[in-house]
């Protein structure tokens, strides 16, 4: 914009365009104050140089047979099928709840909206506890599912996957509810004036709208449960090709092959830098 | 008027979709409206509409008179405290919004953003049952219509906003609905798309067969698309009738601000009017008690000495309290002895040397008022 004053008659031609934006960056460069720049500065250090130090002490060398060796790809392969289970699950019943939490209005939503986010403050070990008390073996439920089902949730790969959905499934709701609340709810009232049922309204009308939301859930939660150890290895154990998550590997591999242990943390580093990669456009552009 | 037309008939033989409910017809047909809406203990609309199929129906009131909170009624989208609500003879009081035979156009048309201009159109024959596409065919005669055959597959943001206009009437006309609500339909618009969008809009609203409603608070807009005005002020009716009689005979100081009048309440003894706001109005008309007087500020002349000579039978010392420019006239408003709107060239406000706070003396003369019973 402020290239034609300058350049007069002239400013068509297309090389004045990036002289702005770039003139008006510089500009915005300031001297930051000793008192701030120094914590940040060793903030940031301190982010970085446990990354920098997993990087140095890799065993470069021996990096491709740690990471073909069948146990990682056991333990890799079943993180990745649960933490995908997970995210699905949380999908289904998380955004039917997001919704009710966005749309409708009931007695007592504040203390369910509070209740729903408890997980992402709860240590993940009393989750895994609370899951224990409820769906183990003499679980409230669980000892009906064992009774009349013969089902047996704890110390199973669905036990894995029911854990990591507990913790996980918060980030999703929580997510889509703001996406939710963000979107014009006059669009489901327009649907509906043109004869679709509320659920049609939600299915062919605010499910596409809040889409950029549930796909950013989606990856936080699935990160989150790709993570996820305390109530995993409290609720499912930690049966390697069973339960053992590649965190589970790599907190066992420390005590016995630290050298495994690195390459593993290596493996999640690579995947939890891909997230971000995927969230980019949502966290790392401010304003 | 045209009369009115057909829908367009959907292509391949399909039959048009229909709403759900099944009137149970006892011979009376159009609007048939009491709407009582009580949201709030400070807010209480209460309204009754009535209208005959092909007529068009404005609402017409200041920003919160209820206007758009009626339409929400109709629409079923604010439910009513109390009142009935028939539509060809059907009872659409308890009928949810989806089943209701109405068509709503938004004020910011709300079109949905993820679909086409063809799907937005089609969704509703879609959601009445139509295949996807019968859906889509019966979309394209409705664009076609509408002169919009070239933007069938743009997004609603490459839309103009006149475009996005006739896609969201589009919509709205083709579930075929026996009652057309239209929200400040043409708010949205920039002055110059306006007047052409109003021109179009009016020619469809013609032509459509059933009620139509729509809420403004434009007054050019309520007497270019409607046949009858109602005026809605605190939630009730203060007002209705025919444009032109609502334009002559405005009965509040909203109305005769909109149309342009100076208006005043009095008791009328023969042709002196004794106003309630003090002195005596000479009228034309002879009549007896209760009486408005009303008199356009192009009537008023102002002078800057006590009038000599003048014919005119009204005269009033006033003072300025503010002045505008309204096109290439400019708008005086006075107080005094009578506080009124007075309308005059630029040239002649030079040379009254008008500012805020002159002394003026108006006149008017008793030919150019008009009186009627209140």
């Amino acid at each position: 914009m402020t290239g034609p004053d300058r350049t007069g008659p002239t400013a068509a031609t297309p090389k004045t365009g990036p002289d702005g934006p770039r003139r008006r960056r510089r500009r915005a460069r300031r001297a930051a104050p000793l008192p701030l720049l120094l914590p940040a500065l060793v903030g940031l250090a301190f982010l970085l140089l446990p990354l920098t130090a997993l990087l140095v002490r890799a065993p470069w060398s021996s990096l491709p047979e740690q990471l073909t060796s069948a146990g990682v790809w056991q333990a890799l392969r079943l993180s990745l099928v649960c933490a995908t289970a997970a995210t699905a699950l949380s999908l289904v019943i998380g955004v039917p709840l997001a919704w009710l939490l966005a749309r409708t209005d009931f007695p007592g939503r504040g203390l369910v909206r509070a209740l729903v986010a408890l997980p992402l403050v709860l240590p993940p070990v009393v989750g895994g506890v609370a899951l224990l008390l409820a769906l183990g073996r003499n679980g409230i439920v669980g000892q009906w599912l064992d009774a009349w089902f013969g089902i047996t949730l704890p110390f199973t790969t669905a036990g894995v996957i029911l854990a990591e959905t507990f913790v996980a499934m918060p980030f999703l709701v929580i997510s889509v509810e703001g996406t939710l609340r963000a979107a014009d709810p006059r669009y489901e009232e327009a649907a509906t004036t043109l004869g679709a049922s509320r659920f049609t309204a939600f299915r062919r009308v605010t499910l596409p709208l809040i889409a950029p939301g549930i796909a950013a859930g989606s990856v936080l939660a699935w990160a989150r449960a790709l993570g996820e150890f305390g109530a995993t290895i409290t609720f499912a154990g930690n049966f390697p090709g069973r339960t053992q998550t590649m965190p589970l590997a790599v907190y066992l591999a420390l005590q016995n092959d630290p050298a495994a242990a690195i390459a593993l943390s290596l493996v999640l580093l690579t995947v939890s830098i891909a997230v971000l990669a995927a969230l980019r456009d949502r966290w790392m552009t401010t304003t | 008027m045209t009369p009115p037309q057909e829908p367009p008939a959907p292509a391949d033989g399909a039959k048009p979709p229909q709403g759900p409910p099944a009137p149970d017809n006892d011979g009376r047909t159009g609007l048939d409206a009491h709407l009582v809406v009580a949201p709030t203990p400070t807010f209480h609309l209460d309204i009754t509409l009535t209208a005959t199929p092909g007529d068009v129906l404005a609402l017409l009131g200041p920003n919160g008179a209820g206007k758009t909170t009626a339409l929400r009624a109709l629409a079923g989208l604010t439910p009513l405290t109390t009142g009935h609500l028939h539509l060809d003879g059907t009872d659409l009081l308890h009928t949810p919004p989806e089943h209701r035979p109405v068509g709503v156009v938004f004020q910011d048309y709300l079109l949905f953003p993820h679909l086409t201009a063809l799907d937005n159109v089609a969704f509703g024959p879609r959601c009445q049952g139509a295949t996807k596409s019968e859906a889509r065919a019966h979309a394209r005669d409705w664009l076609d219509r509408m002169g919009l055959a070239d933007h069938t597959t743009a997004k609603p943001r490459h839309l103009s906003g006149g475009q996005a206009q006739r896609v969201a009437l589009a919509r709205a006309l083709a579930t075929h609905p026996r009652l057309l609500l239209l929200d400040e339909p043409l708010a949205a618009l920039d002055a110059r798309t306006r007047l052409e969008v109003r021109a179009q809009l009016r020619r469809h609203l013609a032509e459509f067969e059933a009620v139509a409603v729509l809420v403004t608070h434009d007054p050019l807009d309520a007497m270019v698309l409607a046949d009858r005005l109602v005026v809605i002020e605190h939630g009730r009716i203060v007002q209705e009738g025919t444009p032109a009689d609502i334009a002559r005979h405005p009965r509040t100081d909203y109305i005769a601000q909109l149309v342009g009048l100076n208006l005043y309440k009095g008791r009328a003894d023969g042709h002196t009017v004794r106003l309630d706001a003090g002195p005596a109005i000479t009228t034309t008309e002879d009549l007896t008690g209760q009486v408005f007087v009303a008199f356009p500020p192009s009537a008023v002349t102002l002078h800057r000495d006590r009038p000599t000579g003048s014919s005119a039978r009204n005269l009033w010392r006033c003072e300025v309290a503010g002045l505008e420019t309204h096109g290439d006239q400019i708008r005086a408003d006075l107080t005094g002895e009578l506080p009124l709107a007075a309308d005059l060239t630029t040239v002649a406000a030079a040379e009254l040397d008008l500012h805020p706070g002159a002394p003026v003396w108006a006149t008017v003369k008793a030919t150019q008022t008009h009186a009627y019973p209140a």
